[in-house]
């Protein structure tokens, strides 16, 4: 694109506000009561957290590839590219999440989820309880009603800072898998931002948090594996 | 009696043809008394409304019926207060497909003045594009065709010509906005048989009067000017002061119609292209295209007092 610096951000948003929240309104309204399934799912995989059970990586991560698909699906491909047709070059992305979710967490079974203390443990947690379970809350305490509430697994933010905060509980910094949900965030909060929407808080938290639980788990493990070398 | 059942008879069928005329031309039926005032496309002398419909972001509502159905409002109350030239792009989402569905509803008026953009790389893709666009208004063909944002000018200016030799189009033009590549705009302008150029132009980003609408005004070039409220900031910008009382002289009632009276009453400027989603800014717009307009001094004082604010 020419002369790009010359454009603002609000150059890039193609609908208003008033348009957006009713496509969440109306996505809701269709697709009720998934909703309550959706939920059940996330209250599932905070369950499983506790559960030492020998498929809980498989579980967690086959839900989460789920819930991702259907939110490519339902909503980003069939409902929002009708409003913004840049959502179509975030579908390869949302595919590629998924594939890693199935190829490492299902297929090989090598991502355990697990609350662990410390700072990435407790922000990992933090993000899917307020994703699963605050989030529904943000729309109505704005104004705008239960409506418009965004659901975990049902609209796109819930659902990537959900997952987000579960790969965090994974015990390592796994960049590969967090570039997809930061990348979405930043998006989203770009997106808010030209709204002029409160909400963009929410996926630029959830943004810098994740990038800084996961380097600080990074050079913890770092320092582990130093203190493992002097002892040897 | 007999005669009476006949007068009654009479009565209620010139009262039934009344109805069914009006639903049949419901802009036809709520049209304002005072049509906008017009100016010529240089080119052909073809009179066009000062005020046109403008759809970035207004009309990107994708498939939801209520909002729809207010855009279409909008277009009726457009038509119906003497408006013309719609203009939209491939760019703007869904704007192109809202813009059929309301054509399609009002039965598409004869008015229409068709405006529409080229906006890809691939220069060869660009007749596939013009024939989607088509498509999604419903129209036989367009007015005019612009190229967007100078976006691969240089392939689809030829294919456009081309096109109005043809007589598949009326009209050719180019578009740029906030002021970026004018140097580029004007040598497009000067080097190649235009019809139209669309630019910003408001009290704020009047860059254009220095080069680009003295050289239209020269060549004979129609100028459309976008942005005409920076999407709308610069009335936000504006809500809270007073309009000063001389603007009761220009017979303007608020914000918008201050700033367009301005836009339309430079020599150069063909229309301006507002957009909106509400029927009552419609009229408001459309009631701006009338006498009196600015003189040179007067729309200096307007420059000042809203750069004093």
């Amino acid at each position: 694109m020419p002369e790009w610096w010359s454009y603002s951000l609000s150059d890039f948003l193609l609908f208003s506000p008033r348009t957006y929240y009713r496509l969440i309104e109306r996505y809701n309204e269709a697709v009720w009561p998934a909703q309550i399934a959706t939920l059940a799912l996330g209250l599932g995989c905070l369950a499983l957290l506790r559960r030492k059970v020998w498929v809980q990586g498989r579980i967690i991560s086959g839900i989460l590839a789920v819930l991702l698909a259907w939110v490519a699906g339902a909503f980003l491909w069939r409902r929002y590219t009708t409003i913004n047709w840049a959502a179509v070059y975030v579908l390869p992305l949302f595919a590629l999440q998924i594939v890693l979710l199935v190829w490492i967490g299902v297929v090989r079974n090598r991502l355990t989820f697990q609350v662990s203390r410390g700072f990435t443990g407790v922000a990992g947690s933090a993000m899917l309880g307020f994703s699963v379970i605050a989030y529904p809350l943000v729309a109505p305490v704005l104004g705008r009603g239960w409506l418009q509430a965004e659901i975990f697994g049902i609209a796109p933010d819930p659902t990537v800072i959900g997952t987000a905060g579960l790969l965090l509980l994974t015990g390592r910094a796994r960049w590969g898998l967090l570039a997809v949900p930061v990348a979405w965030c930043l998006v989203s909060a770009l997106t808010l931002w030209a709204m002029n929407s409160p909400e963009v808080v929410v996926p630029a938290a959830a943004a810098i948090t994740v990038v800084t639980a996961a380097g600080f788990n990074s050079q913890k493990v770092e320092r582990q594996r130093e203190l493992v070398d002097d002892y040897r | 009696m007999h005669r009476g059942k006949l007068d009654r008879r009479t009565l209620l069928g010139a009262l039934a043809a009344g109805v069914a005329a009006a639903a049949l031309r419901p802009f036809e039926a709520l049209a304002d008394t005072a049509a906008p005032l017009t100016k010529p496309i240089p080119s052909t002398g073809e009179q066009l409304p000062l005020l046109g419909l403008g759809t970035w972001i207004t009309f990107n509502v994708g498939d939801d019926a209520e909002l729809r159905d207010e855009c279409a409002d909008v277009m009726q109350a457009f038509f119906a207060g003497g408006g013309r030239l719609i203009d939209s792009s491939p760019m703007y989402g869904s704007s192109q497909p809202v813009i059929g569905y309301g054509l399609n509803r009002l039965g598409t008026p004869a008015a229409l003045f068709s405006a529409d953009k080229v906006w890809i790389s691939s220069g060869s893709s660009g007749p596939r594009q013009i024939e989607e666009s088509r498509a999604h208004w419903g129209v036989p063909r367009f007015d005019l065709l612009q190229v967007h944002n100078l976006l691969s000018w240089e392939a689809h200016l030829p294919t456009l010509f081309a096109m109005k030799a043809a007589g598949r189009l009326r009209y050719v033009g180019i578009t740029t906005s906030e002021g970026r590549r004018h140097d580029e705009v004007e040598k497009i302008m000067a080097a190649h048989p235009i019809d139209f150029v669309q630019v910003t132009y408001n009290p704020l980003d009047r860059e254009v009067e220095e080069r680009i609408l003295p050289l239209a005004r020269d060549r004979g070039i129609a100028v459309i000017a976008n942005r005409p409220f920076r999407e709308g900031a610069l009335i936000r910008s504006l809500a809270r002061e007073r309009l000063p009382a001389w603007a009761g002289e220009l017979a303007t009632g608020s914000w918008a119609q201050f700033i367009l009276k301005f836009i339309i009453s430079h020599p150069a400027v063909t229309c301006a292209i507002p957009a909106t989603t509400q029927v009552a800014h419609v009229r408001e717009n459309l009631a701006a295209a009338a006498e009196p307009l600015p003189d040179p001094a007067t729309r200096r004082r307007m420059v000042q007092y809203i750069e004093g604010l």
